[in-house]
């Protein structure tokens, strides 16, 4: 029987239980899931296969010494968090260490510890004092952690519930742990229980050493006795002591060398009346707080302790060339590994974005839970798919979320994946037509051959006009406009010499230039001046401009013809991007 | 000489030797740079569909830059070019201005529009000065025929950039001159590079890619000469991945500006990063003195 109680035993097991299945469970997962097109075709078996080929792999080459080198460096000394944020690096640490030290010499104490002394007593230094250095390093850690995520406000640092969960279950046991420790201290049943128990006195024969005892306690160990008035009688504390060295300083240390719980005793000393017949409740508070963290680990952000190692040893030993299966696997992993720290999106490039378009799935972090909903065959609606895809593809591909993630998550590579798909499957995204996809281009090589061509075509046609304005029979388009004193001075001013589509290098690379760009850049200019807006924004030119500047450079007349370009864009952007990004941009 | 060195999104990622060369001539050249970690994107690849994300950007940059006390030097010619506009769409419009600072404040930040934008090479040869640079040339090129690459949003609107001449620009001439290299004359020397349509249109991108490199062919050039990652890039790897080269001929390949005047300072090919080009350049070392 564990913990001297059968119900514990029986809740610890269960526990217990649910965590190893639930850790199977998440991590069959990781060859189940699918992030983007990675080898959409292989199964989970065939993926296990592959992993296996590839552990194998590694072990067998050099590149075990990577692995080795990472599991000491980045796993166990945190050092891409120390890289990048030695404030965070120092409360993870903390909170690791601590918790860690925690688990195998208190939680596990009686496994562990009589490998190092024989016959262990918790009661006994080292573990004694060392339990509360470890509970002092996770308290401290909790602050700094409470302090990064509340006082440290930043734009981009968002908390969810399960950062919360995180924070509170660490908080829980501690704090109950501690609660039950000070109370200890302070409890008289457990100083008669001790009495009795341990030091072998008896109640009637023993009772001068025992009102000695007490009296010693209550002075120096933070006993609260109900029957002894103040001030002690010094003279019965001196033979306190006496009784103290024969009958119990073999097997406990004296209370101040636990120094948080002793300092915690004297504070909630005017309860300890209360609190002594709370000490089981408080136990069983303290256990089922653990045994709670340990149930729900395997589907909270403390997943990340089994994750993020993997993660952080998987990076290190993969490349671009890996089998696809094991791509595939190690994505559907890294998205297990994110703890939502937010370095990523404190450090995004494309970070404006978020705050112009409204859209918090520009950011880095933000995009993680939706991708794990996608991988796992999450149904998305049509909207949340469209502010994936904006989210997705607004992305400079600087890289840096790769590099500063403490997680070792290779982000880059999760965005290519999944942006492909969402511009291939889902609704038109307007902006692979712009600088944005550059990247994309570059890696070509990656993207099927097949399909490549297909989303910037689907994108074209979304954002290519309509002309209702022309179409309705019965509108009158009012071609005065131009020279009405309301008209834009901007290409009001445009008299037609066509030097902009002289000297424009996109115009020159077609036989048929209107044909293949629907308008030249004069005809762009005179559609304004005549107030089709609608027309000239639809036009394909406009998102076949270079934005070389010639035309604006060589203009006669000093009409911004390439910013005018940049505005039309902007606006047959905003009708084809998703309404809700657009209504915030209206109410800007 | 101290400045804020903006590197943009694709030199630390992509083009890393760009940011080597570059801090290694500089060292030479006795000029100091300041590494703002927070920068983020300069805006440029937002504009064509949030022009508001492309103005809180650069407006951002602008004014860490400016709390740093420091000036700005811009590697990217489309960094250089989207900070410069913005710059000027801010300091004329002082309700959109207001209206920017407010998105910063948030952050702590404000741009107050006292920052000075200026492109690596212009630092070059205006505040170092060409008399400098020479100076520093220990072993120059002889019969190296380089054509320069001025790109766009460097050059135009050349009412924002100041850049230089826009029609007839000597600049960067005159730069790979004072290396001992000769600037071939070529009709396309101010045209795009093509990497703006890159992953939207290829087919026309790289359209525009092959007449460059056509006209630096048919000018004699041995290499093209760029101060940008985005047209190195499509000159380097973009070329050597897409475009076939003509028949008998092998790809016009591309060096960075600082890789070509630190070669000719002496400095170790290695610490320019020349192996971190796609196209293998390292020939260009036989032109050496």
């Amino acid at each position: 029987m564990l913990f001297g109680d059968k119900l514990l035993t029986v809740i610890f097991y269960a526990s217990l239980g649910v965590f190893v299945l639930g850790t199977v469970y998440k991590v069959y997962g990781w060859f189940r899931a699918n992030v983007g097109g990675q080898a959409t075709g292989a199964t989970p078996g065939a993926r296990m296969g592959a992993a296996f080929k590839g552990i194998v792999g590694v072990i067998l080459s050099r590149k075990l010494f990577t692995l080795l080198e990472a599991l000491v460096l980045d796993v166990v000394l945190g050092r891409r968090q120390f890289l990048v944020d030695k404030f965070r690096w120092a409360m993870h640490s903390l909170i690791l260490w601590g918790f860690g030290l925690l688990v195998l010499f208190h939680a596990f104490g009686a496994l562990v510890n009589p490998w190092f002394v024989g016959d262990y007593q918790s009661t006994l230094n080292p573990f004694w004092v060392a339990r509360d250095i470890f509970a002092v390093m996770v308290f401290v850690g909790i602050i700094l952690a409470m302090v990064r995520r509340i006082a440290k406000k930043s734009p981009r640092l968002s908390s969810s519930p399960m950062d919360i969960y995180a924070i509170i279950i660490v908080a829980l046991i501690m704090c109950s742990g501690l609660l039950y420790q000070s109370t200890q201290m302070t409890s008289h049943s457990m100083f008669t229980e001790m009495v009795e128990d341990w030091a072998g006195l008896d109640a009637d024969d023993d009772a001068e050493d025992i009102a000695a005892l007490e009296a010693y306690w209550t002075a120096h160990y933070g006993l609260v006795s109900p029957n002894l008035a103040k001030p002690i009688d010094q003279e019965l504390i001196e033979a306190g002591k006496d009784a103290n060295d024969n009958y119990c300083v073999s097997c406990h240390a004296p209370s101040q060398g636990a120094f948080l719980s002793f300092a915690f005793a004297k504070i909630i000393s005017p309860l300890a009346g209360v609190l002594d017949g709370a000490v089981p409740v408080l136990k069983y508070i303290h256990l089922l707080a653990c045994f709670l963290g340990l149930a729900y680990l395997p589907f909270s952000k403390m997943f990340h302790l089994i994750s993020t190692p993997v993660s952080l040893m998987a990076s290190r030993v993969m490349d671009e060339d890996s089998l696809p299966e094991n791509i595939a696997t190690r994505q559907a992993m890294e998205l297990d590994a994110c703890v939502h720290c937010c370095t990523c999106s404190l450090t995004c490039s494309a970070m404006m974005a978020s705050v112009t378009s409204g859209n918090q799935l520009v950011l880095p972090s933000e995009k993680m839970g939706y991708l794990k909903k996608m991988a796992y065959g999450g149904e998305l609606s049509a909207d949340e798919l469209e502010v994936v895809s904006y989210g997705v593809y607004m992305c400079t591909n600087c890289d840096r979320c790769t590099a500063v993630c403490p997680s070792g998550i290779v982000l880059k590579d999760l965005w290519l994946s999944v942006r492909e798909s969402l511009i291939q499957d889902q609704k038109p995204q307007p902006l692979v037509l712009t600088p944005l996809s550059f990247y994309r281009g570059y890696n070509r090589s990656r993207i099927a051959p097949e399909t490549y061509g297909n989303a910037p075509q689907k994108a074209r046609e979304a954002v290519a006009g309509r002309f209702d304005q022309l179409a309705a029979k019965d509108v009158a388009v009012d071609i005065t406009r131009a020279s009405s004193t309301h008209a834009d001075p901007m290409f009001a001013s445009c008299f037609g010499c066509q030097t902009c589509t002289t000297v424009c290098p996109v115009v020159a690379c077609f036989e048929n230039p209107e044909e293949e760009l629907g308008m030249a850049p004069h005809q762009i200019m005179c559609s304004l001046a005549m107030g089709l807006e609608e027309m000239a924004s639809g036009a394909k030119m406009i998102w076949d401009c270079l934005t070389c500047y010639q035309c604006q450079e060589h203009c006669p007349q000093n009409v911004p013809v390439t910013d005018i370009l940049f505005d039309l864009k902007n606006m047959a952007a905003a009708r084809v991007l998703p309404q809700r990004q657009a209504g915030d941009r209206k109410n800007r | 000489m101290n400045y804020a060195l903006f590197l943009g999104c694709n030199i630390p990622a992509r083009v890393p030797q760009y940011d080597q060369a570059a801090r290694a001539v500089l060292n030479r050249l006795g000029v100091e740079v300041l590494d703002i970690a927070e920068f983020n994107c300069c805006g440029y690849p937002m504009r064509d569909s949030d022009s508001q994300a492309f103005l809180l950007s650069a407006a951002r940059n602008l004014a860490l830059a400016e709390q740093s006390g420091s000036n700005m030097m811009v590697l990217c010619k489309c960094c250089f070019g989207t900070l410069k506009a913005a710059g000027r769409a801010l300091a004329q419009d002082s309700a959109l201005k207001d209206k920017i600072n407010a998105l910063l404040e948030p952050e702590n930040l404000a741009y107050a529009g006292k920052v000075k934008v200026t492109h690596f090479l212009s630092v070059l040869k205006d505040s170092v000065g060409l008399d400098e640079v020479r100076e520093k040339v220990v072993r120059p090129f002889e019969g190296l025929r380089i054509a320069t690459h001025y790109g766009c949003h460097a050059l135009r609107p050349s009412a924002i950039t100041g850049f230089d001449d826009p029609v007839a620009p000597s600049l960067f001439d005159k730069l790979v001159e004072a290396t001992g290299a000769e600037s071939v004359d070529w009709a396309e020397k101010t045209d795009c590079c093509g990497a703006p349509l890159l992953g939207g249109n290829d087919a026309l991108s790289l359209k525009v890619t092959e007449k460059k490199l056509k006209g630096a062919r048919k000018a004699g050039a041995h290499f093209l000469c760029v101060g940008c990652p985005y047209c190195h890039m499509q000159f380097d790897t973009v070329q050597a991945s897409f475009i076939k080269s003509q028949p008998g001929k092998g790809p016009m390949a591309s060096i960075l500006y600082p890789q070509l005047l630190g070669l000719s300072m002496g400095i170790d090919a290695k610490e320019l990063g020349l192996e971190n080009n796609c196209l293998d350049i390292s020939s260009i070392k036989l032109f050496l003195k």
